[in-house]
């Protein structure tokens, strides 16, 4: 029981301080034979030794990214994160303290969640961000209930180059919500006609960009025509480091931006935990989701920072609450954030140019391999190729060949008739020769 | 003549021929503390007694006004946008909310005159 | 023994006086800029080569302008994160008795696991067979959450508590429908005791909310429920033990009575560490619980998230609950990722988020319910009780109860009965408690206690540390009868900053960093 101070002793000593004969007394609430008597059917305490041999086994059974070439991406992207910043986010300052609700305690949370927001309007090219949703999917389902708010209309029309898996999640909600969305099938080749879909009936628009099949997208012309029915545009990415490198949403028109931000100080961690950015034009600051940090100063003049406009949020407005979401990502938004400030432009620049490079070395080289298709007109570090045979066969074979070679478009959307797509990523963790191991051994297995 | 009338959620109504201010009363203030926002309604909306017309937000509290009377917008305060504090300063005055078109002047009835909502006020 | 250097080892008269250092410093504490304020543009610190030569596939999309963001050298940075972690207060710095939150020591070991490239390298679209481990810590931890709450399954996706209860909320809501009642049953109770997320989650999944009065002793009756019930009425949302610290005594009469009217539990598991191991909540009728992995078992809080918000379902609700879920047939587990590859039976809602939940806080809690067993788990809910009612017995004379007829659980509630005529208020307490080098308790909630005061020490307190953290309250609480107003009125005194003004953060909020304008062009 290394966690637990209290000896025995001490226990008698409190009970009879208390004034009662024995712990159960304090649970003298529970219903009469639901207080339970006998150890509950699991396994005994064990030492640290013991533990790390468990959880090692079943960490054993799993193949680590950094392990094999990979090249799997769609929506969560193995990048090379600092050692400074693992080491910091373990600080126990950081690690171990809460919400800043004491802000004469938490300056340090503070101060980094103001940075953040910062860094996340510079690199989104827009007015004010928040201080971080779980992730991207529940992000881009919260973006959409804020345009609703904002609009006071209830149609949210999807692309369908968004994350198959943002898709569902905002539709779920919206479905309890009694909501409507339109989500526009599959769009491979980004040819969708979305603009024909907007009307005075739309609340937002969603358009992903890198999309989930890697294009890039023109945004603008979206924005335009969705402004001029009253609707707003939410743009989306699930891949931060692409910012580095192409036109930032808010350059573009977007109302609002929702992003994934593991790929900044984040493991990829089998799917979470992640980090939610979420940013927005200042004057729907208000409709805004999630917490925000501001700037003020203390009684002596001095610089602080406050969680500030609280009123939006669920433990002040209750069922008026902008969203019921309280806990966040701290911790994520810390990695991010030190990540961010390690790179400075300079860096994001210069690892969103190898992202690029090194993407499209790998995608002429595949273009090379007998039947295999590049599908993309543009791309950033991810695209998706047409196989000759269904891609979740040929992902098994690279795998059992030790590569992991990207995300069959057929696990994402199944019976969407796209057996044959392959969606690969190649961030800068690939050296040219684990390129070439993927291309030989593609070229073996088809 | 104006004449001004309170409802039990401290709301104030002061009347000018068909027209009513409404606003906060100074107690309201008071317990609010900082007026840190305001949220108003949109010029022409029918709002009906006892329903919501505003939202006033302090620091760690929203709290929703209602129209003591019914009948239709026809003036918001803008000025209170840039400065909410105002509310806490001049209630009664500068800090008022919006003008109201009374739709049943009997509506004022149910009301409480001054003294009697300074009873009121005494008695919380 | 000699002192060869001539170094003075006397304190000499250094308590005569503090005055203004040059640097605003003071010692340890650092005043420190923000990286806008110190980094530069061109400077990064990160050593990455340029690429060869290749021609972009970026078309017209390439980045024009630039971004507009500092970077900083590595030592910089360091040196930055170092000091602002020394403005932040955490469990490692001492008593963290902040009610409803569960403070508990995060351990290392948890952290080192969570680490294991076996766990937090893995992506979550590799192919299912290079992930096996990964699906293991899944029905691991589900096995550990379903047996502590006796409940026959459990949707893990969830990202936190809000999260969960919404998860929880959909699955009764897509229930209802299957009954064909979604159109007459949209009403959610939810006691005025409740944390603010659950009047917030049934309103964003389309319910409206009635409020369940409390009664006087701080529990909800029966009576009062049953009063309320009817046709429209989908769930009651009830925390459990309750936010203001007591068991709910009619727990079980209250279930029955929602359902008998065709309604649902969801219980609020925010105080589940009182009762692990004592109590499930399955044998008390609930239909939907969610657990904070972050509270009940120890994933860290890393200053307000991440967290995790699995919920548990009994047998009604266990065939709605949302993809991804493991699903186990003749031995083999399958991981079931889409509504149309569910099994027979089963009729998921939706998704809550995309991929599969909070893996590294999953495998940080079966971390800590490996390393504690039945048995310390069962140890930790006593201690955690324990521990709040020697801290209430502690403090009872001197400040006041407002529900002294029930045994507290893991949290003693105090209302501001007690600092009536000081002029001091609960604010000013809490933020005296600082200079005394403790975090604050959770005050001012629950919101039907005048000035609530809630103090949960959770297990990990020692005695010795319990007694001075009784004894240093027991010394402000007679301060503050006695008139020694300033003590809390302008509290904290020793903090690395003094009270801010939330007001004028909230007037003309800054929620960014903007470059300066130079004097001259301001004035334009």
């Amino acid at each position: 029981m290394r966690y637990l101070p209290l000896t025995d002793t001490d226990r008698e000593d409190m009970l009879a301080r208390i004034g009662v004969s024995g712990v159960d007394e304090l649970f003298s609430d529970v219903p009469a034979g639901k207080l339970l008597t006998e150890p509950l059917d699991l396994p005994r305490a064990k030492g640290e030794l013991e533990v790390e041999r468990i959880m090692g086994r079943m960490a054993a059974k799993n193949v680590a990214a950094t392990s094999v070439p990979f090249f799997v991406g769609a929506g969560a992207y193995k990048h090379h994160v600092p050692a400074t910043v693992d080491h910091l986010i373990q600080r126990s300052e950081f690690l171990t303290s809460y919400t800043p609700y004491q802000p004469e305690i938490a300056q340090g949370t503070l101060q980094y969640l103001f940075e953040f927001q910062t860094q996340v309007s510079a690199l989104t090219g827009m007015e004010v961000a928040n201080a971080s949703m779980y992730d991207g999917s529940t992000g881009t389902a919260e973006a959409v209930l804020m345009a609703h708010r904002v609009t006071r209309r209830r149609k949210a029309v999807l692309s369908g180059g968004l994350h198959p898996h943002y898709t569902q999640v905002v539709e779920t909600l919206s479905e309890m919500a009694n909501d409507e969305v339109v989500a526009l099938p599959a769009d491979v080749k980004a040819s969708e006609d979305i603009l024909a879909q907007i009307d005075d009936s739309v609340s937002c628009v969603v358009v992903q960009s890198p999309d989930v099949f890697g294009n890039l997208r023109d945004l603008a012309p979206i924005a335009e025509k969705a402004h001029a029915h009253g609707a707003l545009l939410i743009a989306v990415f699930t891949e931060v480091v692409s910012l580095g490198a192409v036109t930032p949403p808010g350059a573009q028109g977007a109302d609002i931006v929702v992003g994934e931000g593991q790929s900044i100080g984040n493991a990829l961690n089998f799917g979470g935990p992640y980090v939610g950015l979420f940013a927005a034009k200042s004057k729907y600051v208000r409709q805004m989701p999630g917490r925000l940090c501001g700037e003020t100063v203390d009684a002596d003049g001095q610089r602080g920072f406050v969680l500030t406009l609280s009123t939006r949020e669920q433990h002040i407005r209750r069922d008026k609450a902008t969203s019921n979401i309280c806990t966040n990502s701290g911790l994520c938004v810390l990695a991010f954030t030190i990540h961010m400030t390690l790179l400075g432009q300079a860096g994001l620049s210069r690892l969103a140019e190898v992202n690029h490079a090194n993407a499209v070395q790998l995608a002429d080289a595949l273009a090379g391999v007998k039947g295999v298709e590049i599908l993309n007109e543009s791309f950033f570090n991810e695209f998706t190729i047409k196989l000759p045979k269904p891609a979740a066969a040929v992902v098994e074979a690279l795998a059992e060949k030790g590569v992991l070679a990207g995300v069959p478009a057929s696990r994402l959307m199944p019976g969407a008739g796209l057996d044959d797509l392959l969606i690969v990523a190649n961030t800068e963790i690939n050296t040219d020769d684990d390129r070439a191991a993927f291309v030989k051994a593609l070229a073996e297995v088809l | 003549m104006s004449e001004t009338r309170y409802t039990k959620d401290h709301e104030y109504i002061r009347i000018e021929g068909d027209t009513g201010t409404v606003g906060i009363s100074d107690y309201a203030q008071g317990q609010l503390g900082d007026v840190v926002f305001v949220e108003l309604p949109s010029i022409g909306k029918a709002l009906s007694k006892g329903g919501e017309a505003a939202v006033v937000e302090s620091v760690k509290a929203a709290s929703e006004v209602y129209a003591p009377v019914s009948g239709e917008v026809v003036a918001v305060n803008n000025e209170l946008e840039a400065a909410p504090g105002t509310v806490n300063e001049d209630p009664a005055g500068k800090g008022w909310f919006l003008k109201i078109k009374l739709t049943d002047a009997a509506e004022l009835d149910g009301l409480m005159s001054e003294a009697e909502y300074q009873d009121y006020v005494k008695s919380l | 023994m000699l002192n060869r250097q001539g170094r003075p080892t006397q304190a000499g008269d250094a308590a005569a006086e503090r005055h203004e250092t040059f640097t605003g410093n003071r010692a340890l504490q650092q005043i420190e800029p923000l990286i806008f304020e110190i980094g530069h543009h061109e400077t990064t610190g990160v050593d990455i080569d340029k690429p060869a030569p290749f021609k972009s596939r970026l078309g017209k999309h390439a980045r024009k302008g630039e971004i507009g963001l500092p970077g900083l050298s590595e030592p910089e940075a360091m040196r930055h994160y170092v000091r602002l972690s020394q403005k932040n207060y955490g469990i490692d710095t001492g008593l963290f008795p902040l009610g409803s939150c569960t403070m508990k020591h995060n351990a290392r070991l948890n952290e080192k696991m969570a680490r294991l490239p076996g766990f937090s390298d893995v992506h979550p679209l590799q192919p299912l067979s290079t992930v096996p481990g990964a699906l293991d810590v899944m029905l691991e931890l589900a096995r550990y959450l379903m047996t502590l709450t006796g409940m026959p399954a459990v949707a893990l996706s969830p990202k936190a508590g809000a999260h969960g209860e919404a998860c929880g909320m959909m699955a009764i809501k897509a229930a209802i429908e299957a009954k064909g009642e979604a159109a007459t049953r949209n009403v959610v109770l939810v006691p005025e005791s409740a944390h603010g997320t659950n009047p917030a989650t049934a309103a964003l999944i389309g319910f409206s909310v009635k409020a369940v009065p409390a009664r006087p002793d701080g529990t909800v009756a029966v009576e009062d429920v049953k009063a309320l019930l009817g046709p429209e009425v989908a769930a009651i949302m009830l925390t459990n033990p309750n936010t203001c610290g007591i068991f709910e005594p009619q727990i079980v009469e209250i279930a029955a009575a929602m359902h008998e009217a065709g309604a649902y539990f969801y219980c609020d598991g925010a105080n589940f560490n009182a009762i692990v191991g004592k109590a499930r909540p399955g044998d008390l009728g609930v239909d939907a619980m969610h657990i904070n992995l972050h509270k009940t078992f120890s994933t860290p809080h890393g200053g307000g998230g991440p967290g995790a918000g699995p919920v548990v379902l009994s047998e009604r609700l266990a065939p709605f609950a949302p993809v991804p879920f493991i699903h186990v047939e003749n031995g083999k587990s399958r991981l079931v990722e889409h509504k149309a590859e569910a099994p027979e039976g089963n009729d998921p809602f939706g998704r809550m988020t995309a991929f599969h939940g909070q893996m590294g806080m999953y495998v940080r809690a079966l971390a800590y319910m490996l390393s504690h067993g039945s048995d310390g788990m069962k140890q930790a809910s006593e201690d955690a009780v324990l521990n709040a009612n020697y801290i209430r017995a502690g403090l009872a004379d001197l400040m006041s109860l407002p529900f002294p007829d029930h045994p507290s659980m893991h949290e003693a509630l105090f209302d501001d009965e007690w600092l009536k005529g000081t002029g001091v208020s609960t604010l000013d307490f809490a933020k005296a408690m600082i200079d005394e080098g403790y975090h604050p308790m959770t005050v001012y909630f629950p919101l039907v206690v005048h000035g609530a005061m809630l103090i949960e020490p959770t297990e990990s307190e020692s005695k010795a540390s319990l007694d001075l953290f009784i004894a240093t309250l027991r010394d402000l609480a007679i301060a503050a009868k006695g008139n020694d107003k300033t003590r809390f009125t302008a509290a904290p005194h020793h903090a690395p900053i003094r009270r801010l003004d939330e007001t004028r953060a909230a007037r003309q909020p800054v929620l960014k960093w903007e470059k300066p304008q130079p004097v001259a062009k301001a004035a334009e």
